[in-house]
């Protein structure tokens, strides 16, 4: 078990995302930065859909109960293991009573920690990501115990993985969406020429801007929408809906950011500046 | 049932969105279906693919692979033209039950006075016809509802509340639904039903599907106690009708 000493502003499981069940309205879920995700269970040897932790912001205290190895990505926080500074993308072996704590928010918003072979939380409707009512959490609790198989022993092919961090990229590539034609000479050039603050209200869901653009009145049916779709209210506001984001929706799809952009996004704060790129699929 | 003048249009790097003209209508709804279930006989690996149908579109996602939209689009329009227009999936009504009491449907006095009509009249008028399930979305098995009566349509209210029920039967314009679960919300609650419409303990999880009907009949506080508690150690029986295709 992982002893969950302190859980951290808002730290939660995620795998690959619950696939299937867009049609009955369930998001997809799933780790907000996939490309860190990605290389932490790679670097473990894990399966793709291996559950790991998402820390956001501010890390938890955790107590390894059993042997294993583990590897982080993602957003830079002062980590330290027993006390001694660990590195991202870097495999550690863990024995059992070892401590895991997590510091100051260094760079980035979102940290990935992977445990050798997952985390083994609820299995439900294919997937270990948090939501709820389908998970009974949302997000760990203080003094929960989160399932692992222990692993005493492990040779991993790489020990260390040097990675170029996203962090120093604010440029978010888009193409167009659905309702892209809509839009008028005067909002096509305040969405390319402006830069965009990310606004306070920003999670799993979706991340607001603070700056608004033209509104219009071009009214829709509602229709399918998808992690990483601009959308755009009658007001102007822009919504770029993430991995919770709801599976169809009434606002104008002006723009789908490429994956790429999606995982730069998940590492934005509050008063982080983002500006669009438009480039062909 | 005739065909439309379908749009293909690219929608990110893994998805595709094809439109039907921008209209409210049950043949355009049996067209889409029509056209799903004969997708998913060309699609080899549907495994691969996930459908989101909503009012007059119909989204294609591929879980993993990016896809090439010129060789879709074209396999797209080849298809739609081939499709027989035999929609093979069985359509169900079902009735569900909703306590209309005040002490659920927390607005119904002020809905009935601002239609000018009594609640009676109002429960009796949201109670009369089947309604059809144009999208699931916006929330795990949320119902988009279509053919509300005109005389039942209401503004949304001009504040959300920030907690709505679980269960919650709301109106909204054009549109009447049921909150499957606790969540914010902006519509005006006239009643509860206490069947789980998502409960991932059942296969499917949501017994519901795009093309099927409802309809709501009225309880009292009594059955709905009643109901709420056969539903919650599952021994309450659904009343389904299977529709004529």
């Amino acid at each position: 078990m992982l002893k969950v000493l302190k859980a951290g502003f808002y730290t939660t499981i995620q795998d690959r995302g619950r696939f299937n069940y867009r049609n009955m309205g369930v998001p997809v879920s799933g780790t907000m930065d996939q490309v860190a995700s990605t290389y932490v269970n790679q670097l473990l040897e894990n399966d793709a859909t291996a559950a790991c932790l998402e820390i956001t912001m501010t890390g938890p205290t955790l107590v390894f109960e059993e042997d294993t190895y583990i590897c982080m990505g993602g957003a830079k926080l002062e980590t330290t293991l027993n006390n001694v500074p660990v590195q991202l993308y870097k495999i550690y072996k863990i024995v059992a009573g070892d401590i895991l704590s997590y510091g100051k928010l260094e760079n980035g918003f979102r940290n990935y920690l992977a445990v050798k072979g997952g985390f083994q939380t609820e299995f439900v409707l294919g997937s270990r990501s948090f939501y709820k009512p389908l998970t009974s959490l949302n997000r760990l609790k203080d003094h929960m115990e989160i399932p692992y198989i222990t692993t005493p022993s492990f040779e991993s092919k790489l020990q260390e993985l040097q990675m170029e961090s996203l962090f120093s990229e604010s440029v978010l590539t888009v193409s167009k969406g659905p309702e892209y034609e809509q839009l008028t000479g005067k909002q096509l050039k305040q969405l390319f020429s402006k830069e965009f603050t990310i606004a306070k209200e920003n999670n799993r869901m979706a991340y607001q801007l603070e700056e608004f653009i033209e509104g219009h009145e071009i009214s829709m049916l509602t229709s399918a929408t998808l992690p990483g779709t601009v959308q755009l209210t009658s007001e102007g506001k822009i919504i770029i809906l993430m991995r919770d984001g709801q599976t169809t929706g009434g606002y104008s799809r002006i723009l789908q950011l490429s994956k790429k952009a999606i995982s730069i996004l998940a590492q934005k704060k509050y008063g982080d500046q983002i500006s669009l790129k438009l480039i062909e699929v | 049932m005739s065909d439309f003048p379908i749009s293909i249009k690219p929608f990110g790097s893994n998805a595709i969105l094809i439109e039907w003209p921008k209209q409210v209508s049950t043949e355009i709804l049996e067209d889409i279906l029509s056209f799903t279930d004969a997708l998913k006989a060309k699609l080899s690996s549907l495994k691969e693919w996930e459908t989101i149908s909503a009012y007059n579109s119909l989204t294609l996602i591929s879980k993993e692979q990016p896809i090439s939209f010129s060789s879709l689009e074209k396999q797209l329009k080849q298809w739609y033209l081939e499709k027989t227009n035999s929609d093979t999936s069985t359509k169900v009504l079902w009735r569900l039950p909703v306590c209309y009491d005040p002490v659920f449907g927390i607005d119904i006095a002020e809905v009935a006075n601002h239609l000018k009509m009594s609640e009676e009249t109002l429960i009796k008028q949201h109670t009369q016809k089947p309604y059809t399930i144009y999208g699931i979305g916006f929330l795990p098995g949320f119902m988009y509802l279509g053919g509300l009566p005109k005389s039942l349509e209401i503004a949304r209210r001009s504040i959300p509340r920030l907690k709505v029920e679980k269960g919650a039967v709301g109106l909204a314009g054009k549109q009447t639904g049921i909150y499957p679960q606790q969540s914010p919300g902006g519509w005006n609650i006239i009643g509860n039903c206490p069947i789980p419409i998502f409960d991932i303990e059942e296969s499917p999880p949501c017994f519901v599907k795009v093309g099927d009907q409802v309809q709501f009949y009225q309880v009292s506080m009594g059955e709905y106690d009643l109901r709420k508690i056969e539903a919650n150690v599952g021994i309450f029986k659904l009343q389904k009708t299977i529709l004529d295709a």
